[in-house]
């Protein structure tokens, strides 16, 4: 009933995202310096008052998401969608508090995590050099970028009958699967961030002394990180639907297959803690692009 | 340091039956013809001209960014075959690299040149402590001022010791009180360093100000129209831009450009068929007007 609001209405997520940035701020209360702690205190309140703001909307719109999936759920609501045999909130706690003392479901977490570090690893250690180059050398980019285009289009999914075929064990093409997801967009953004490094700064490098290898690493490079980044987070995301789907298809364990293989086993409770914890491991890997951003490209204070 | 603060003036720079061409699908477009510039050891020259003349295709070929199409450009006797830290170049969008602090972009070619980090870094710090910078070395270009920013690209361009300073309009984005600071500290900085600079810019007092011989150019196709000698005593104060001395320079030099404003712009008026406009003027000519 009131679940389409939910799900519409772009607001709702956002004071997610403001948590996730405004998490460690409560914990950084200045120190009592020589301005009594009271003022500090005030000052410091007053300074961060919009981001209070957003922490406590944030926490009351989640509250109030449980809050309705439960009544959703304990009144077995039939609206268009059938809640009949949707799991409650609480039930999936349990099941939650069941499966963190079972060593099969953090396996499943752990192997889906361990195809997600190699498939994106290899697909970022591969996909920036490459965009990088094509981006410098036309040839490379005439003869690279008709292929890219070709294969691009062709979702990950759509792969996974050919990456069983390419590869001789199941985790291999697995991998391979996430690897494709990720490899498409952080090829992209890196070529689109080089085809944006503004020439004068490349000149104003040349006058300076700079030969073709520094102009490589001192301009092109760093002048193209910010939009290596979003292709890093953009590829993250793709890189979980991919794994999720490949592991659905194909998969014998990971947090996809427990997902699937709880619908098949009629236990609805870890459907849904199945989804919550694709949902968690999704947004911390992308949180953890985020950091690594903020790190590598100290000048970006936004 | 030693080498920065040389002693003898260096850095002649000449061009020499200068021309250049832009290819289009139309054939070939003339920017530049037949201009001979120079520049003596030590002295600052400023390029004048309407929009579009190609004063700062001509500085870009000097600092060798871009082939003349016939003549040469020398410095020293050498032949420019394109761009080299031997001839330092001051842009207007400051073009400073936003992921390098302040420091990190004065150093910067000094690190192409291979110093040690130790050296430079206190290279660096003198150089901005010359331009009052020393408190800002660890910002980053961001958080700047423009006229923070130009003086560090200036101070950037002179680090490694040029030959010779190229500034294409460096001051056209700052107003107009820091525009005349940074004219006095680009002046304090070119009479310490003795050495050539060559500066393009639109501004008629500021070319009259700062320099020791101005050429004023054509409309496109650039080519040069007068070489106007300043012979202001230095150092020059802004006082001086009230004397008689100083209004004649600018008044000659005026009516130099405006003829060849009006002559690219009669062009463009043409080109648009706004040819109402000679009965709203009521039979005076657009110069008149103007």
């Amino acid at each position: 009933m009131s679940s389409p609001a939910l799900v519409r209405h772009p607001e709702d997520s956002m004071p997610a995202t403001a948590i996730a940035e405004a998490g460690p701020a409560p914990a950084a209360t200045p120190p009592a310096a020589p301005p009594s702690f009271g003022t500090l205190a005030l000052r410091w309140y007053r300074l961060n008052r919009a981001g209070l703001r957003a922490i406590a909307i944030g926490v009351t719109s989640l509250i109030a998401f449980l809050l309705v999936w439960h009544l959703l759920t304990t009144y077995r609501v039939v609206f268009f969608v059938r809640f009949t045999n949707v799991p409650s909130p609480l039930a999936v706690y349990a099941s939650f508090s069941k499966a963190m003392h079972d060593p099969k479901f953090l396996m499943h977490i752990l192997l889906s995590c361990r195809r997600i570090f190699i498939g994106f690893s290899l697909a970022a250690i591969v996909g920036v050099p490459l965009g990088l180059i094509m981006g410098r050398f036309k040839l490379v980019h005439e003869i690279i970028f008709p292929v890219a285009e070709v294969l691009r289009p062709i979702p990950a999914i759509a792969w996974v009958p050919m990456a069983i075929m390419l590869w001789p064990t199941n985790e291999q093409s697995i991998v391979f699967i996430t690897f494709l997801g990720s490899f498409f967009p952080i090829l992209v953004n890196t070529l689109h961030g080089m085809s944006l490094v503004d020439p004068v700064l490349v000149r104003a490098a040349q006058c300076l002394g700079a030969r073709e290898r520094s102009i490589f690493r001192e301009v092109y490079f760093p002048a193209s990180l910010p939009h290596i980044f979003t292709g890093l987070t953009v590829g993250m995301g793709v890189a979980w639907v991919s794994l999720i789907a490949a592991e659905m298809i194909s998969g014998q364990y990971g947090i996809g297959y427990f997902t699937w293989e709880a619908y098949s086993l009629v236990q609805y409770a870890d459907i849904a803690l199945g989804m919550i914890a694709i949902g968690v491991l999704g947004l911390g890997s992308s949180l953890f692009i985020r950091g690594a951003g903020r790190l590598v490209m100290p000048w970006r204070t936004t | 340091m030693s080498e920065i603060l040389a002693s003898t003036p260096k850095g002649h720079i000449e061009v020499r039956n200068f021309s250049l061409a832009y290819e289009t699908i139309e054939g070939p477009v003339q920017a530049v013809t037949d201009t001979q510039i120079h520049v003596k050891p030590g002295e600052f020259v400023s390029i004048v001209g309407p929009s579009g003349c190609g004063k700062s295709t001509l500085l870009n070929a000097v600092a060798g960014f871009l082939k003349p199409t016939t003549g040469i450009v020398t410095v020293d006797g050498e032949r420019v075959n394109g761009p080299s830290a031997e001839r330092g170049m001051v842009f207007q969008q400051y073009s400073l690299f936003p992921w390098k602090t302040v420091r990190e972009n004065v150093e910067f070619g000094l690190k192409m040149r291979g110093m040690p980090r130790s050296q430079r870094e206190r290279a660096a710090r003198t150089l901005l402590g010359l331009a009052g910078l020393e408190a800002f070395e660890k910002h980053y270009p961001e958080k700047l001022s423009g006229g923070m920013k130009q003086r560090v690209g200036i101070v950037r361009a002179l680090a490694t010791g040029p030959k010779v300073l190229l500034l294409d309009e460096p001051f056209g984005a700052l107003d107009a009180q820091t525009r005349v600071i940074m004219q006095q500290i680009l002046t304090n900085m070119w009479q310490r360093l003795k050495i050539s600079v060559l500066f393009v810019t639109h501004d008629i007092d500021e070319a009259i100000f700062l320099s020791d011989r101005v050429y004023c150019m054509t409309a496109r196709p650039g080519s040069i129209k007068a070489e106007i000698p300043i012979p202001l005593e230095r150092p020059r104060q802004q006082s001086m831009m009230m004397s008689s001395e100083f209004l004649a320079l600018r008044r000659g030099l005026m009516s130099l450009i405006r003829e060849e404003s009006l002559k690219a712009m009669g062009g463009e008026i043409n080109d648009m068929g706004m040819q109402g406009l000679s009965i709203e003027l009521h039979g005076h000519s657009l110069a008149d007007v103007i």
